[in-house]
């Protein structure tokens, strides 16, 4: 029988912190960026599009290289944060979410844009009509209207967070209790062949996406019938 | 007074087209905008709410909604505006829908109370038949007061009970409200019923501008009577030869010789008249 108070929960309990911060902080930046791409017509979207969605594309490592030189002492970014505020930027927490915000970007900007662009043009005019702003419009109207999208942004872009590996590692290192997240906590389990314990915390990471993704599922399927989508 | 004078190019399936509109429009009038499709009735109504750039002017009693490049927002037109396919918020109740562009509760009361719409107040979009979301989609257009009403084919989308019932309801709250409307119609009865003025659009030009009794009976010279109908078909029997001609919804035959026959292509646009013959009325069964 295995002794699961003794199991150290901090890794899970950073990834998930570091999760919930990251898709907080996202959600706010990408609102107006998917809204905007949704509805411009401006000739440079896909050129936006394309910097958006770069790091599916990337490699972890390459965007952990970029975001490790940017945030380090060497960059101008980095030694300014750290002469002005104090603050370092790579090594610890802070340094983990700024990389999870750039890794995380297109999984947030992506659902919400494709839902915003799946609404009914019309709506959105006879909202402009009745008087409404664009950004009245786009709390009342678009986004209310787009729930399975947001959750999809939103449980998405968390669980991606959760799922990082190779820019925490290049970024955060490894130091328990600060950047040590779950998924570096099972690859060091693996290189020291403690095997018992990257299992447990492996099946926990399987079990908890997939309730994760089936909820998510299960709720769209349940207002996309409530709507009269499906 | 509403006076317009836009222009623009559009661009549809059958190549560039000039829309070029210049037409005055008294207070409180109710005008239809017929034409066959892709003829700019659409465009013009959007050009109208600021929904879609133009060139040229519009003046809406003294105030200028548009004038070369300075464009008025469509939030500050004060119009109300119904969609071909309703456009209601479907995350909002009925009564919701009407509140959102106006918090006067007693009006949106009132406005569902003459639409028979009270009982289902609480209900969402989804729920809701073709002909009540296009009673609520009138309802909200109606919730600022507006001066003017745009409709683009409001009812092109209904049975024809349930036409007949929001003819009526237009018709009443047209009074009532006292608004000028415009509504696009391709069906003669309805503009007949409603409008006291009909525009006929063509390749983005009005040719047309009259009383609907002027502009819809084609009748002309010592005809009785006359339609508009597509040849569908010519058919030859024995010695004559039958065309089958589509009128509205209506399929009839009109016996033609030789001669006549090598005139008429199948497709084509005809007009079916009676020179010798009084019509006759009959009740239907």
């Amino acid at each position: 029988m295995m002794d699961f108070t003794a199991l150290d929960f901090e890794p899970f309990l950073l990834s998930f912190k570091l999760a919930g911060i990251t898709t907080l902080i996202l959600f706010i930046v990408a609102l107006p960026i998917s809204w905007w791409l949704s509805q411009t017509k401006c000739r440079c979207k896909p050129f936006v599009e394309a910097v958006v969605s770069l790091p599916i594309v990337l490699p972890p490592s390459v965007l952990g290289f970029y975001i490790l030189y940017a945030l380090s002492y060497n960059s101008p970014i980095g030694a300014f944060f750290e002469e002005t505020f104090g603050i370092k930027l790579v090594f610890n927490f802070t340094g983990l979410v700024i990389a999870s915000v750039f890794y995380s970007f297109p999984f947030m900007v992506q659902p919400l844009q494709g839902g915003f662009e799946s609404l009914n043009k019309n709506m959105l005019e006879a909202s402009y009509i009745a008087g409404k702003s664009k950004v009245q419009t786009l709390l009342r109207v678009a986004l209310p209207n787009i729930k399975p999208a947001l959750l999809t942004a939103l449980i998405v872009t968390f669980a991606h967070t959760v799922g990082e590996f190779g820019v925490v590692l290049m970024v955060g290192g490894s130091i328990p209790g600060e950047t040590k997240v779950a998924s570096v906590a099972i690859y060091e389990f693996v290189e020291v062949m403690d095997y018992t314990q990257a299992h447990i915390y492996s099946a926990i990471m399987l079990l908890l996406s997939f309730t994760v993704l089936l909820g998510v599922y299960l709720f769209n399927l349940r207002h996309n019938r409530r709507i009269g989508v499906a | 007074m509403i006076d317009i004078n836009i222009h623009k190019i559009l661009h549809g399936s059958t190549g560039s087209m000039d829309l070029d509109i210049d037409i005055s429009i008294k207070e409180h009038e109710f005008v239809a905008l017929s034409g066959q499709s892709g003829s700019g009735k659409t465009t013009l109504l959007r050009i109208l709410a600021g929904l879609e750039e133009a060139d040229g002017s519009i003046n809406v009693n003294g105030d200028s909604w548009q004038n070369g490049t300075r464009v008025l927002a469509p939030q500050k037109r004060g119009i109300g505006f119904v969609f071909q396919e309703y456009a209601l918020f479907a995350n909002m109740s009925v009564e919701q829908n009407l509140l959102y562009v106006s918090k006067d509760r007693a009006l949106a009361k009132h406005l569902l109370k003459m639409t028979d719409l009270i009982e289902l107040k609480d209900r969402l979009p989804a729920t809701l038949s073709g002909g009540q979301k296009q009673r609520v989609s009138l309802c909200r257009a109606l919730m600022n007061r507006p001066k003017l009403l745009l409709m683009d084919e409001p009812l092109s989308a209904l049975d024809p009970a349930m036409r007949t019932k929001l003819q009526h309801d237009i018709l009443s709250l047209h009074k009532e409200f006292g608004t000028t409307t415009i509504m696009v119609s391709h069906d003669p009865s309805e503009i007949y019923r409603l409008a006291q003025r009909v525009i006929l659009l063509d390749q983005g030009k009005v040719i047309q501008d009259g009383i609907p009794k002027e502009v819809l009976l084609h009748a002309q010279g010592s005809q009785k009577f006359s339609l508009t109908g597509e040849v569908l078909d010519i058919i030859k029997a024995d010695v004559i030869h039958i065309a089958v001609v589509a009128i509205g919804q209506q399929i009839v035959e009109i016996v033609m010789d030789d001669a006549e026959a090598a005139m008429f292509n199948i497709g084509e646009q005809v007009q079916v008249s009676t020179k010798a013959f009084a019509p006759s009325l009959s009740h239907l069964k």
